[in-house]
């Protein structure tokens, strides 16, 4: 074993819980999960954690390591000072439901509330066609393994916890933005309803759900600030929306 | 009723925050540099002199429109004639800062800054914020945030009025042209910063083809996308870079309108 972690682990419920000091050897290149299922399989058997791929596409391991939201299978513990104790504890936005595993249940009713695509009538399956500059933009979002760290760490509802039923999310404004911007989506009153229904107007642009994004995704600049202007276009900005009711310019977007 | 981090059902932790970085150091820098920059501009605003030294123009001062303004500042006419607000004369810096703040004000890469320097919405990322209770831009007087495009548009006129100024320093002072000095230099950077500034600008991407859905269909645009997003990486370092440019520009203006001979002439 290369080295002797300390570490802080919070074991609890949604009623109780407490941070525990655990000791645990650790090796080279090791991740922060490797840590825990050591810690796991020695010391604490009943502790719960919530994983599966160990490689950053599942998005399951989402918690909180020295208060910083991130994947736990992604963070190397080489990133932590010889002296410093690190401290792991479940994602603070959501409930615990017991120690580092908390119910996300949120993010999937958020997800249901925002209508799929709608091709338009008469296509078929397998017909549509797409220029490749229009495919990447969405492509971006397509990324998203949902881990739901942008939706921890934004302290619209982290902070506030009243403001959940209102607010969708930095994860599904880029869900939003991905149809929105689709060509093909006929369904036009995605703009209305983000703003609307989805709280987009809520955001005041701080970008941490950019700065935790494990797959990078530009979130703020591509998807909530373009949503933001659009929503401009229609509901603040009385010569562009002139402009769209005389010329009809929507159709040719 | 306790909210946020502490809400009933999270995992009870008493820390606002368990982040051991030093997350305080950006917000603090972000509040040192735009608190100076708010004490310097109100003090070159309420002096009214020293922003014109012949064939240079303080930023500040750009364009003076005020009978108030010294011979030969005004590029525009003065339309605006002696203005007293609490018995002293209105300087003519604050008929036209509205403009350049607001567009600073509702930009959206500021709007991070001084929320989570200024009003700590949050201070910085998964640290809890002291208010209880938070609307966003959804509600006056924050909704103005989503005019931005307004002020992006008023800001291409005064870049337009600042790059003028910048031609103008070709002159010597005797009015002659074909001469260069430290000041053209100065007043040339402080343009083109400005034009960075707003070239990156978010709502400046919107225009040009963000509003887009079909790029495919509008080749020239995306094109022109594609150039106004690689600037749009760097906005955050346009707005700083334009913004301390933009006192300093005044500084030189100042110091040369005190002291001529600071403005060394090349040729």
């Amino acid at each position: 074993m290369a080295r002797t972690l300390k570490l802080r682990i919070w074991r609890g419920d949604d009623k109780t819980g407490a941070l525990q000091d655990v000791t645990v050897e650790a090796n080279h290149g090791e991740v922060v999960l490797d840590i825990i299922h050591r810690v796991q399989a020695t010391q604490m058997g009943d502790l719960a954690v919530r994983w599966n791929c160990k490689a950053g596409k599942c998005g399951s391991c989402s918690m909180e390591i020295n208060g910083k939201p991130r994947l736990a299978c992604m963070t190397q513990i080489s990133a932590y000072g010889e002296e410093e104790t690190i401290t792991i504890t479940p994602l603070r936005a959501f409930p615990v439901i017991k120690d580092l595993v908390t119910d996300v249940s949120y993010n999937y009713k958020k997800a249901m509330e925002i209508p799929a695509m709608e091709m338009p009538a008469g296509m078929k399956p397998g017909e549509p066609r797409m220029q490749q500059v229009d495919v990447e933009r969405s492509q971006e979002f397509r990324k998203c393994i949902e881990c739901f760290l942008c939706q921890n760490t934004c302290h619209v509802i982290r902070d506030h916890e009243e403001n959940k039923k209102s607010f969708a999310g930095p994860r599904f404004f880029i869900r939003i933005a991905e149809l929105d911007m689709h060509p093909l989506d006929i369904l036009r009153n995605r703009k209305k309803t983000a703003q609307e229904e989805h709280g987009l107007g809520f955001c005041n642009i701080t970008k941490c759900c950019t700065e935790v994004c494990p797959e990078h995704i530009k979130i703020t600049d591509n998807a909530i600030i373009p949503m933001k202007e659009r929503v401009a276009d229609e509901k603040y900005d009385p010569v562009r929306w002139l402009g769209s009711k005389i010329r009809r310019r929507e159709e040719v977007l | 009723m306790a909210t946020g981090v502490f809400s009933e059902g999270r995992a009870k932790i008493s820390e606002r925050t368990l982040r051991t970085d030093k997350w305080w150091i950006q917000p603090l820098i972000t509040v040192a540099v735009l608190f100076s920059f708010i004490v310097y501009a109100t003090w070159r605003a309420l002096e009214n002199a020293h922003y014109y030294a012949e064939p240079l123009i303080s930023p500040f001062y750009s364009p003076c429109l005020s009978t108030t303004c010294v011979s030969g500042s005004s590029l525009l006419g003065t339309p605006f004639g002696h203005i007293i607000v609490f018995g002293m004369v209105l300087s003519p810096a604050f008929i036209i800062l509205i403009f350049p703040l607001g567009f600073r004000m509702t930009c959206y890469y500021y709007r991070k800054a001084y929320f989570r320097s200024f009003w700590m919405s949050p201070p910085a990322c998964a640290v809890a914020e002291p208010h209880a209770k938070y609307t966003g831009e959804t509600k006056a007087p924050l909704i103005v945030n989503n005019g931005h495009r307004y002020f992006f548009y008023i800001g291409l006129v005064f870049n337009t009025l600042l790059t003028i100024d910048a031609i103008l320093a070709f002159k010597n002072p005797q009015g002659q042209w074909g001469h260069m000095s430290l000041g053209t230099v100065v007043l040339l950077l402080n343009a083109t910063f400005l034009w960075g500034y707003s070239a990156s600008c978010h709502s400046c991407r919107h225009a040009i083809g963000g509003r887009l859905r079909h790029f495919s269909k509008h080749p020239f645009r995306y094109k022109a996308w594609t150039v106004v997003s690689r600037l749009n990486q760097k906005h955050q370092n346009f707005a700083w870079v334009s913004l301390i440019w933009v006192a300093f520009s005044d500084f030189f203006v100042r110091m040369v309108s005190l002291h001529p001979t600071w403005n060394k002439y090349f040729f």
